[in-house]
């Protein structure tokens, strides 16, 4: 019988020679057809843990099973159920897309008779049927990065590992690819595992996400338990008319804490769900007309800083240097 | 065909194809070791006036270094195309499938022989072409080609050798001149009994590429010759077997899995 498709992370660890401790002693588990997203600025260590769960680099400590396996004692069995598209796409710049799937089909030790089905197939699920014979250096980022995905899925994987898939991609080309994912997902029930420093494609694309940093999952679960979890959403209003300014904010009062806002009323709802209609309802009964109206929602970053002390947005920046000269993270 | 096979097969014609798509990779190895035979045959020829120079024609006694040459560009081409597997992270795609490390080394040398054999063949062609007759006959043309398939063999396991044990082109390509330093103190331009000097001569004596110069030449130049024939399988196949050795120890580290 085989496995579930899960992945399952016990204390690992992965230290490198007089640098410091990449991943620190990491447990996650996910769970068959999810998509996990593995958020963190670069140098958090995501890489790291994605090469040690792929079988390319060993642990330092803890344990780690892909599909049931152990990465370091059955890596075979580990690499037969698993497709990679790792953070650079690892393509030979002279060789077409159609030698390249070809090439990865013999490799993958596909039938003969499948090779050229599978590769068509796979052209056209990637939208690259027409630069299938055209070089890969003559490839866009995007088209590179499609080119990978189709590369990691020759084999039909049960797990699949996406580390940074849509770094440096135009939005059409990432919104493309985030359908491809989720597709993969939802139909095929491939299990996905995708790091990304992007908020929005964590909140966009995984099904539950871990939040890495300093090699420590600081955070983890639904995009929307996680912002549930640092705050409530903020509402806020702007008048039609100014003389209702006043009227307005005590109106607003009555659905939780007053917030700042600098044309309007702003309040911080005492729940997500329900509050909306009953403020909208209330102003409506008060004659109070309204020019713009606006819920913020906390966002992943909001999530980041509540937990580290840091924005998201800029610890990038602030880890580049603090990583600088360690082996890839 | 086995799936081994196979992929030997599929990773030796993608190293020919990629080799045959960098034009300066093809025509480096064709046209600079002709060049310095058309340079050294104009230049040297006087040699032949030497008593117990061991034929009149100076093309023909030239004509083995191009085929030394010529694995020395096998070396670079194949470890350089490793390494840069290596930095853009190829390597590792390759790493994650079922493929053997032996069949990445099979195939690796596989496309470095075959386009060894056809470098070879073109410097027949080209000796043809002005005249020269190989004295050893069709058979030896063969045995000649044969010889090639060895060192192109031999000096593409260096070369991968090379690239597996620093993962940097740079570091392959550095290996050039050293090789070029052995082929210069050898006796590529002279018999090593007409060497004058005495350091030189027992440089030339001790180094091994004199011996793989002299198996080609004597093939060319004198016929069947066992003794030369000997030391030149014997030491093309000794580095051949040095050099796979050494690089099937360093694959497994580099592709670690």
């Amino acid at each position: 019988m085989a496995h579930p498709n899960t992945i399952e992370v016990e204390g690992l660890v992965r230290q490198f020679k007089k640098g410091p401790r990449a991943v620190d002693g990491i447990n996650l588990r996910v769970e068959p057809g999810e998509i996990y997203g593995f958020l963190g600025p670069n140098g958090a260590g995501k890489s790291t843990t994605v090469l040690m769960l792929v079988t390319l680099l060993p642990p330092t400590a803890g344990t780690a099973r892909v599909a049931g396996y152990d990465v370091v004692k059955e890596g075979p069995a580990v690499r037969a159920t698993i497709g990679a598209a790792l953070q650079e796409a690892a393509l030979d710049p002279l060789l077409t897309g159609r030698e390249h799937l070809r090439l990865q089909s013999a490799l993958q030790a596909l039938p003969r008779e499948d090779r050229r089905t599978r590769s068509d197939e796979l052209l056209e699920r990637v939208g690259l049927t027409e630069a299938a014979d055209r070089k890969v250096r003559g490839y866009s980022g995007g088209m590179k990065r499609r080119l990978d995905l189709a590369l990691a899925l020759v084999h039909r994987p049960r797990v699949l590992f996406l580390d940074e898939p849509t770094t440096g991609l135009d939005p059409q080309s990432r919104s493309a690819l985030w359908q491809e994912v989720a597709r993969l997902a939802r139909d095929d029930g491939v299990t996905v595992f995708l790091t990304t420093q992007y908020l929005e494609e964590a909140d966009v694309l995984a099904d539950r996400v871990g939040i890495i940093d300093h090699g420590h999952i600081v955070a983890e679960g639904t995009p929307a338990a996680l912002k549930a979890e640092v705050g409530r959403p903020t509402l806020e209003a702007i008048p039609a008319d100014p003389g209702d300014l006043e009227r307005l904010r005590a109106i607003l009062a009555r659905f939780g804490e007053p917030s700042p806002s600098s044309k309007g009323g702003a309040v911080r709802l005492a729940s997500a769900d329900g509050d909306l209609a009953a403020v909208v309802r209330a102003l409506d009964a008060e004659h109070v007309r309204i020019e713009q109206l606006q819920v913020h929602q906390p966002s992943l970053d909001d999530v980041f800083l509540a937990k580290t002390g840091r924005s998201l947005e800029g610890a990038a920046d602030d880890d580049d240097g603090m990583t600088m000269g360690s082996a890839q993270t | 065909m086995s799936t081994t096979l196979d992929q030997v097969v599929l990773l030796a014609r993608r190293s020919v194809v990629r080799t045959v798509r960098q034009p300066a990779n093809i025509l480096g190895p064709l046209i600079f070791p002709m060049m310095l035979l058309a340079v050294n045959s104009g230049g040297l020829k006087a040699e032949t006036h030497l008593p117990g120079f061991p034929t009149h024609s100076f093309v023909a006694f030239a004509l083995a270094v191009p085929f030394i040459q010529g694995a020395l560009f096998a070396t670079m081409n194949s470890g350089t195309d490793l390494a840069r597997d290596i930095q853009t992270g190829f390597l590792n795609r390759l790493s994650l499938t079922p493929m053997r490390g032996a069949a990445l080394l099979a195939g690796q040398l596989g496309g470095a022989i075959t386009l060894g054999v056809v470098q070879a063949c073109f410097y027949l062609a080209v000796g043809l072409a002005v005249g020269v007759r190989p004295a050893s006959g069709v058979g030896g043309v063969f045995v000649l080609l044969l010889f090639s398939a060895l060192i192109a063999l031999a000096f593409g396991a260096a070369g991968s050798f090379a690239a597996l044990k620093t993962g940097s082109g740079e570091a392959v390509q550095s290996l050039f001149p050293i090789f070029f330093v052995f082929l210069f103190i050898s006796s590529m331009n002279i018999p090593r009994n007409l060497i004058g000097v005495t350091w030189f001569r027992d440089a030339a004596t001790i180094n091994p590429v004199s011996y793989l110069i002299e198996c080609v030449r004597s093939l060319i130049i004198t016929g069947w010759n066992g003794e030369a024939l000997a030391l030149g399988f014997g030491i093309a196949g000794l580095v051949a077997v040095a050099a796979l050795t050494l690089a099937g120890r360093a694959l497994p580290q580099r592709l670690a899995r």
